[in-house]
């Protein structure tokens, strides 16, 4: 907790920990923006009859509360001053004033409630549809985004817009009350509401004064914290790394100015805000000062009476209190906008692959997959794959071999239809896949993935993910068959153990077998496999290759290999280069080819991964030079 | 991996609140200048704020005089009360305005004191605590529950000093004016206190529920997020959002609920004091008519409680302030008083100088009964290098994680230069070992940020020898912004081997005196590897190194190789020693290695 060591300590010149590094105040200073506000209207249509309801409660809400006064000066002015006596009028007027508070409390609650109600709803519609949106978006654009940054639209932004939902509703109600309150006071007496309502004018214009300053230091209160924010997270995530470097002093010490920065930000934006209380309260007072003068001499004029004087009264309390309000309604506003505008960025992102109009399920296929002249690539005019033809056959499988940048991924990508191609096309059990459903294709088509992803939960949840027919039996005989049960059984828990973060608490090696496991649980007809490269120690690699071969019996596999057992295990191989499919056959057939592949593997290395590309660079010229 | 399970759950005790809001006005405490300036703005307020009936009291009754007695008219007697008036208004609005700031500036200065408590908090947390809580759950406390305390004190704190000293000094006025009438008008106190007291602690509850349950939810969108390509692999993206929609649908329930409460209760409020009021007119319209009390004195009544009507208002947003603050103060205080198990004995002393000599003499660590390591000995000096093979779970990292006390043994002792690690300051142990992980976390900062994470006062030219040594200095050289260019959400994205070779300059470029690379080259293709290795010979000379591998060729050339399995050390020798004696070592470079013989 030490502030100062020395010089040196405070400005380390290569450190830094703030993540946010420009803010935009186009888009961050706006209060109001009208596609944001339409947008966003679109998500209370389904709640059109709530809002029915709530309206009419907000309407006899304040009506009840403009009549209360009202009652009061009748009771002063006709029961008390006039009469003076317990008569007729004094109790009618008395239980008209609880029938009014009755309707106040009902009209009350009921507005309440419904508001409530469908903001916490609007506020859940609204991060769903965020959420099922980014379940469909490319994955290329999922690859550049970073999880926390995504959450933190999925979490905060959407906070804002509820907190934005709360203030415009009570807003509305506040704008109804006032407008119910100067109806009354004009009707009460003209001459006296002019007099109160002259000081609107004089208010308005302090705002006007006052705004600009204001939403300056808005704006930098919520700028700053949203750079502590950033710097908090991060340290979470890193704190192994922190830990592990002793970074821990300096951070500390550059969080503490970030922190700090936010803290006189804060301390600047509430002096803005609290500014404008002697400044609503300054004028109460010039209109309760004007009623007291005014409502006197029109009194002692015979003009007025006194009760009416009283309800002024107190309608000036219940007058002034929203406009108070309003100050901080502006940085709710301001914000809202600012989230609204990085919520519906999100939802906007267009949707590359979607399943054609009419388009029919995958069913009873064979397992054979067809890439007909495919060319495809991620930048425009950079294709990665230029105009591919291969067959696979059912039930067999196939290694894709080939140096970095060579195809392979992009192959396995297009056969799950995770892109769609450029040209040509990818026919699976004689359908093009762009012709048949997702979800079929998916029920037909597994893969198994390079890093093995694991879900919060237990192992028999993970197992069977997304099949939850799946029964406990067969997720045992899944495991059996990769290997996995020794290890399972062993767990604290066995099955239903419960898996920590992304699997931490088991090896690499075990969450690999978990993961091919899952696969089998899935049955799909055609199997992808991206094989681990180096995240499965040897050791355990017997375990794997057992797995595998238990993995791809009776399917079509499509593997891309980098290991030479598994290369060798393949029913034949496909050598990809640039883009281009240069040599195919099964293992003997290429090492007595004399091509790329046989040049590789007599580098003598246990996987084609661990070849530098210098020496492949070297071995494809001196096959250029043979040919030649 | 490894670790330790310790109990990290908050437990939901309802009697731990008053505990955990004394805490926090003891923090308020210390902002002293700001709490006397906002409790004498609180003085002043209150004063004003009951001066206006008063005031409106005596102006209603000389009104009714004139009306009445038809007495000559006074007009200087309105004009004197219209600017009294005036004045406590807008007085009564400095004062309020003053003590509001005090409340949100001490309000803030907490906020600012608990996120640098955390921020230190969760920096000297062992991993055995971070592996064992969703870093999602840390970052909502750090978020949400920072917040809620500091909304805490912003909304309700001198709020409710405020709120009592109104109603105190109120209805002794009133009550001293006129007994009955008095009472009535604040008939409504005992019953909004008691709605407050029993809403307060509902909410508390149900404000738990529903930051365990948002924790829920962040996890399931997080791990959706993070696991995409098994989403869309698994075309589970209706099973993804079913999963969504629990969760979601059981935040919905619990926040419904509030709503329940909140209106019932805001709405119970108001009409109570409603009712009040309608007391006073009824019970006073009476007594004027009965020519007990003056139409200026039931105005005074009605005035007060026209005052009154704006707090009453504002006592349901300060309840639903304290409830939170209390769920929120409960798991924020939690993770402060978390004891962090790794610790310093009491005459640590700092061993910056240390040769770097370790040794592991009968070292056991084991976590949930279960055993993970027995019996580690071995000796490592600088100039040497030790090679730890073994399959997966035999207790490599473990071993890795022990050196700079990122765990501590179970039974057993690792000293440097025979002092043991936990008798050395952990600031210096740390600058003397280095551990490179397999998958090492990068910052959100420059390339040359990220190689000086361990020293930002490095020169360029140490960071550009690093990248050197770690052949990534051309890649970097060749990028646009070179050293400056950013890494991870608006920079490059490095491959597996590139970020690992970054790590590894990370470390290295702090000259630690024990250095470990902890399989921190699985994704380095085995030239650059070896490239790497050939520099680091010379960087690493004077120092004791330890290699963990799966990649024998990475480990070959150690001095001492020992195969570990079953958390035991099953053989150790030189390579050629290990060869010929055919046992599992031999086996593995067999399997390894054999394509090559072939």
């Amino acid at each position: 907790m030490q502030k100062s060591e020395n010089k040196k300590q405070n400005n380390p010149p290569k450190a830094s920990i703030k993540r946010n590094t420009f803010f935009d105040e186009e888009i961050f200073g706006t209060a109001y923006d009208q596609k944001i506000v339409k947008r966003f209207g679109k998500y209370l249509k389904p709640f059109k009859k709530q809002i029915i309801y709530a309206i009419i409660a907000v309407i006899f809400f304040s009506i009840s509360s403009v009549l209360l006064p009202l009652i009061v000066k009748y009771t002063i002015d006709s029961a008390l001053i006039e009469n003076n006596t317990v008569d007729k009028i004094f109790v009618f007027c008395i239980a008209a004033f609880f029938v009014g508070i009755l309707i106040n409390f009902i009209s009350g609650y009921l507005q309440e409630m419904i508001i409530g109600k469908v903001g916490e709803k609007v506020l859940i519609d609204l991060r769903r549809s965020m959420f099922e949106h980014l379940q469909r978006v490319s994955l290329s654009f999922m690859d550049k985004t970073e999880v926390g940054r995504m959450m933190s639209r999925l979490q905060g932004d959407v906070a804002a817009l509820q907190e934005f939902l709360h203030t415009i509703t009570i807003g509305i109600g506040d704008l109804l009350l006032i407008i119910g309150i100067i109806f009354a006071l004009f009707f009460l007496d003209w001459k006296l509401a002019i007099m109160m309502v002259g000081v609107i004018p004089v208010l308005l214009l302090v705002r006007i004064l006052w705004l600009p300053y204001a939403r300056r230091a808005f704006l930098k209160s919520r700028v700053t914290a949203s750079i502590v924010s950033g710097a908090l997270s991060e340290n979470i995530n890193g704190v192994r790394a922190v830990q592990g470097l002793t970074r821990e002093k300096v951070n500390y010490s550059l969080f503490d100015v970030l922190a700090h920065d936010n803290l006189k930000a804060q301390n600047k934006a509430t002096r803005y805000s609290v500014i404008m209380m002697p400044i609503v309260d300054t004028l109460t007072g010039i209109s309760l000062s004007v009623i007291t003068i005014g409502g006197g001499l029109l009194i002692t004029n015979g003009s007025l009476q006194i009760g009416t004087l009283v309800a002024f009264i107190l309608y000036v309390q219940r007058f002034f209190d929203p406009i108070r309000a309003l100050t901080m309604h502006y940085s709710v506003f301001q914000r809202a906008m600012a989230s609204g505008e990085r919520i519906f960025e999100i939802i906007d992102v267009p949707v590359d692959v979607k399943d054609k109009r009419g388009a029919k399920k995958l069913t009873n296929i064979d397992g054979s997959i067809i890439f007909n002249n495919v060319t495809f690539g991620y930048v425009e005019n950079q294709p990665v794959l230029k105009n591919i033809s291969f067959n696979i056959d059912p039930g067999e499988t196939v290694a894709l071999v080939g140096p970095t940048g060579s195809g392979k991924t992009s192959i396995t990508s297009l056969t799950h239809r995770f892109y769609d191609v450029w040209d040509g096309e990818i026919i699976i059990g004689g359908k093009d896949i762009r012709s048949v459903t997702q979800k079929s294709l998916g029920e037909n088509v597994g893969m198994v993935l390079q890093e093995p992803f694991l879900f919060t939960g237990s192992i028999l949840d993970n197992i069977k993910y997304s099949h939850t027919k799946a029964t406990r039996a067969d997720v045992v005989e899944a495991s059996k068959a990769v290997g996995a049960h020794d290890f399972i059984m062993k767990l604290p828990n066995t099955y239903d153990t419960l898996l920590e973060q992304r699997g931490s608490n088991i090896s690499l090696g075990q969450r690999q077998l978990l993961s091919f496991a899952r696969a089998i649980v899935a049955d799909t007809k055609i199997l992808i496999l991206d094989e681990a490269t180096a995240s499965i120690d040897s050791y355990t690699e017997m375990l794997i290759q057992r797995a595998l071969a238990k993995l791809l019996q009776n399917r079509t596999g499509m593997v891309i290999a980098h290991r030479l057992a598994t290369i060798r295990g393949a029913d034949r191989i496909i050598v990809l280069q640039e883009g281009k499919i240069i040599e195919t056959g099964n293992h003997d057939e290429l090492v007595s080819l004399g091509g790329l592949y046989s040049k590789m593997y007599s580098l003598n290395y246990s996987s084609f991964d661990d070849i530098p590309d210098e020496l492949i660079k070297s071995a494809s010229i001196e096959l250029n030079e043979e040919t030649t | 991996m490894n670790t330790k399970k310790i109990d990290f759950s908050i437990t939901n005790n309802p009697d731990s609140a008053s505990g955990t809001y004394i805490r926090i006005i003891m923090m308020g405490l210390k902002y002293k200048l700001l709490l006397v300036l906002g409790i004498i703005s609180i003085f002043f307020a209150v004063g004003f704020q009951l001066w206006m009936p008063i005031l409106i009291g005596n102006g209603v009754e000389n009104i009714s005089k004139i009306v009445t007695n038809s007495n000559q008219v006074d007009q200087s007697q309105f004009i004197l009360i219209g600017i009294y008036l005036l004045l406590a208004s807008s007085m009564r609005g400095v004062f309020t305005g003053l003590y509001n700031y005090m409340g949100e500036s001490i309000g803030q200065h907490i906020g600012y004191e608990l996120r640098l408590l955390y921020y230190e908090k969760l920096q000297r947390l062992s991993f055995s605590y971070h592996s064992n809580i969703h870093s999602g759950d840390l970052i909502t406390r750090a978020l949400l529950d920072i917040e809620g305390v500091s909304m805490f004190v912003r909304t309700a704190f001198l709020r409710t000093i405020f709120l009592i000293l109104l109603l105190g000094i109120g209805m002794y006025m009133v009550i001293n004016t006129d007994l009955v009438l008095g009472l009535l008008s604040l008939s409504f106190v005992p019953f909004a206190g008691w709605r407050s007291i029993s809403t307060r602690l509902q909410l508390r509850t149900s404000w738990y529920k529903l930051q365990e349950k948002m924790s829920t939810l962040t996890k399931v969108m997080d791990e959706n997020m993070a696991g995409i390509r098994v989403v869309r692999s698994f075309f589970s993206q209706k099973f993804e959002m079913r999963k969504f929609d629990k969760a979601s649908k059981e935040t919905l329930n619990i926040a419904n609920e509030q709503v329940e409460i909140r209106s019932i209760n805001i709405s119970l409020i108001s009409t109570s004091f409603l009712i009040s009021m309608g007391l006073v007119i009824w019970i006073g319209g009476i007594k004027v008519i009965q020519g007990n009390m003056t139409i200026g004195e039931l105005a005074t009544f009605l005035a007060f409680m026209s005052i009154l009507q704006a707090p009453v208002r504002m006592l349901g947003m300060m309840v639903n302030a304290f409830a939170r603050g209390a769920a929120s103060g409960g798991r924020l205080f939690a993770v402060l008083d978390m004891d962090p198990e790794i610790k310093e004995s009491k005459n640590a002393k700092d061993l910056s100088n240390a040769k770097g000599i370790l040794k592991f003499n009968n070292v056991n660590f084991g976590y949930e009964g279960e055993r993970t390591l027995t019996n580690i000995n071995f000796e490592a000096t600088p100039g040497h290098t030790i090679g730890i093979v073994g399959p997966p779970g035999s207790g490599k990292s473990t071993i890795a994680h022990l050196i700079p006390r990122f765990y501590d043994p179970t039974s057993g002792s690792i000293t440097i230069d025979n002092v043991d690690i936990k008798d050395i300051t952990l600031e210096s142990l740390r600058h003397l070992v280095s551990v490179v992980e397999q998958d090492s976390f990068l910052f959100t900062a420059s390339i040359d940020q990220n190689v000086a994470y361990g020293n930002p006062w490095a020169e360029d030219r140490d960071v550009e020898v690093a990248t050197k040594n770690t052949q990534l200095y051309n890649y970097i050289a060749n990028l646009p912004n070179k050293f400056n260019t950013m890494v991870g959400e608006r920079g490059v994205s490095l491959s597996g081997g590139q970020r690992q070779r970054l790590s590894i300059a990370r470390s290295i470029l702090l000259k630690p005196k024990i250095i470990i690379f902890d399989d921190s080259t699985s994704a380095v293709d085995a030239a650059t590897e070896q490239k790497i290795r050939i520099a680091l010979r010379e960087a690493t000379k004077s120092r004791t190194s330890i290699i963990i591998s799966h990649r024998l060729s990475s480990l070959m050339h150690a001095d001492e190789i020992i195969f570990l399995e079953f958390g035991k050390i099953q053989e150790r020798g030189t390579h050629e020693e290990l060869i010929s004696k055919g046992g599992k070592y031999s086996e593995l470079y067999e399997l390894q290695i054999r394509p090559k013989v072939n």
